[in-house]
């Protein structure tokens, strides 16, 4: 079933997508399988294996189901301090 | 008190936050832009962050610090835009009745900061170049699941 998600794009995601924030309407069921969608579409360096995902401001696991609406944040590996 | 920041930090006044009568030891640490990382020479950083998820994450980290050791306060500031050689990135104040337990937790706040919270760095190169660091050379992550509480 189609639902339409909000992506955030944070450091090298956001310089490999040349933008900071899209709506998206995809079939993806999990984080995972959206994020398989977006690296083949936009061709992110980083594997799933190398980020964190968060649902709605909080870490999920990545097969977190997604539902219409959700806002999904991947994250790159950080690097404060 | 975990706060990412887009102004320069203040660290006197970040101190004064922590005044408290019981504490007999501040143990602070301060990050501070250096014009080397392995051997390149860096001219200037932007750091970055996902401020909502960076405040409830560094907010974990102080309440486990806070379980772990004995301590009075804790304050972890972080800032994000484009900063200078010598700037301050990053500023913890720890208070506590004694002084190991304020150098403790200190020293384990800016360790699991640096590891857990959502803040990336950029540098700029003399040579021109530029890199986010971390994310070309850093392996797996543990199998992309939530962070779990270490616990006391």
């Amino acid at each position: 079933m189609t639902k339409t998600l909000q992506v955030q794009y944070f450091a090298i995601l956001r310089e490999q997508r040349g933008l900071a924030r899209e709506k998206i309407p995809t079939a993806a069921a999990t984080a995972q399988e959206f994020y398989e969608e977006l690296r083949s579409r936009h061709g992110f360096t980083l594997g799933a294996d190398q980020l964190r995902v968060a649902v709605n401001d909080e870490f999920a696991p990545w097969d977190a189901p997604l539902k219409e609406g959700d806002s999904l944040v991947f994250i790159p590996p950080v690097a404060g301090g | 008190m975990f706060r990412i920041s887009a102004e320069p930090l203040d660290p006197a006044a970040l101190q004064r936050l922590l005044v408290n009568p019981r504490a007999g030891a501040c143990a602070t640490f301060e990050g501070w832009v250096r014009n080397r990382n392995e051997g390149q020479p860096v001219r200037a950083l932007d750091y970055e962050a996902h401020a909502p998820l960076a405040e409830k994450e560094g907010l974990r980290i102080l309440d486990e610090a806070r379980a772990k050791f004995s301590i009075v306060g804790a304050i972890c500031v972080h800032r994000v835009g484009s900063l200078a050689l010598g700037d301050m990135a990053v500023w913890v104040g720890v208070t506590a009745e004694h002084r190991g337990d304020a150098f403790d937790a200190c020293r384990y706040i800016i360790d699991e900061a640096k590891a857990r919270v959502p803040i990336w760095k950029k540098e700029h190169y003399a040579s021109g170049a530029t890199a986010w660091i971390n994310c070309a050379t850093r392996g797996p992550v543990a199998s992309g699941t939530p962070p779990q509480k270490s616990g006391s």
